[in-house]
């Protein structure tokens, strides 16, 4: 079934269990997403559905970055050196949120 | 057997820059820590939305009963519900969810397309190349009727005072948004949503120019000369981070 071209570039044959794998994972994503959807509207708003929706939307990141970016393939110190930076992130939400609450005690 | 490819064997040690600890080519791995700083980027003007949000009042009332007012930050689901074709109608988040599969399809289009380029796959690369191209095209295009509709407004309008370019304040009927004023809520809403939104959309059209850059090059057979479909994998990682952003704007900015 391996063909060739013109360069002696070597075709792989398709390997259906990837491909299979690559499926199962956009199925999540949908799913997931159709699942937010529903809940927006079934729900009552409030911070136990807004968690909700973080949680699951941290589900959808982890598919993207580990099944479609291969994040997960990669050697462990790529991993954690792309990883670990994002801690700053919570201190940014801790000071960001402080600061607007802040803000809305001053003109409120 | 790749003819192209010239493998460098290294006879420095490993203090002499001989040994490869990220097992990744350098620009994969450059693609890798622009994404880290585009994240950066990305969650800043995330943040900052729910800052400015969490220092406007909320709506109180009911959902059903929502009335837009520059008083209280709005209800995204009864802002953004609107999709084309029908004048008025009341579908919330219809319009926003369809974009998000769009984009999410376009993302496993992507996928398959790096696949095929690791089995040095010429017709499959261009085959998914080509979808992915279409699906950025179409979730353009669905953005720019979003952006229209939102600068456009509704019939009815909103009843607002607020201060005119002119340093006077005024009360009028406001139809739909621009920097200044906007129908749905307080002006940094439609602000917010222009910048961040704009941002992820620039951040698409960056994406689907690379994408027909990639589909060309495939199509023609530039990576086949080069022995290698790394050029795919690069901008498949630019791909799925596009869609990465957009599942976080989806979250923050529609269904929160």
């Amino acid at each position: 079934m391996a063909q060739e071209n013109k360069n002696g570039l070597e075709v792989i044959p398709r390997d259906s269990a990837k491909i299979k794998k690559i499926w199962m994972t956009a199925l999540i994503l949908l799913v997931v997403t159709a699942v937010e959807f529903l809940l927006a509207f079934t729900m009552e708003r409030g911070m136990f559905l807004y968690i909700i929706f973080i949680v699951l939307t941290i589900v959808k990141a982890k598919y993207i970055m580990m099944e479609f970016m291969h994040l997960g393939d990669e050697v462990k110190p790529l991993f954690y050196s792309i990883i670990v930076p994002l801690i700053f992130l919570v201190w940014l939400i801790i000071a960001l949120f402080r600061e607007g609450a802040d803000i809305f005690l001053m003109r409120w | 057997m790749s003819s192209t490819a010239i493998e460098i064997q290294s006879k420095r040690g490993v203090w002499g820059g001989g040994n490869e600890p990220l097992k990744a080519s350098y620009g994969k791995l450059m693609m890798w820590f622009f994404l880290l700083s585009d994240i950066f980027t990305f969650t800043a003007f995330l943040i900052t939305y729910g800052a400015i949000r969490v220092s406007y009042p909320a709506y109180g009332g009911e959902v059903a009963d929502f009335v837009s007012s520059n008083e209280y930050w709005p209800i995204p689901e009864m802002i953004f519900d609107a999709i084309p074709f029908v004048h008025g109608g009341h579908f919330p988040l219809v319009f926003v969810g369809l974009m998000t599969f769009i984009l999410i399809l376009s993302s496993v289009t992507m996928v398959l397309a790096v696949e095929a380029g690791h089995r040095n796959d010429k017709k499959d690369v261009v085959k998914w190349m080509l979808w992915t191209l279409l699906g950025g095209i179409t979730f353009l295009s669905c953005q720019a009727w979003e952006w229209s509709h939102f600068i456009h407004g509704t019939d009815e309008g909103s009843m607002l005072t607020y201060v005119n370019s002119m340093g006077n304040v005024v009360s009028e009927t406001v139809y739909g948004a621009n920097l200044l004023v906007n129908e749905y809520g307080p002006a940094p809403f439609a602000q917010l949503f222009f910048f961040i939104t704009g941002f992820h959309g620039f951040h698409v059209t960056i994406g689907v120019f690379l994408l027909f850059l990639a589909f060309y090059q495939a199509a023609v057979g530039v990576y086949e000369e080069r022995g290698h479909y790394e050029m795919i994998e690069k901008i498949g990682l630019y791909w799925h981070f596009v869609d990465l952003v957009w599942v976080f704007v989806f979250t923050f900015f529609y269904l929160i």
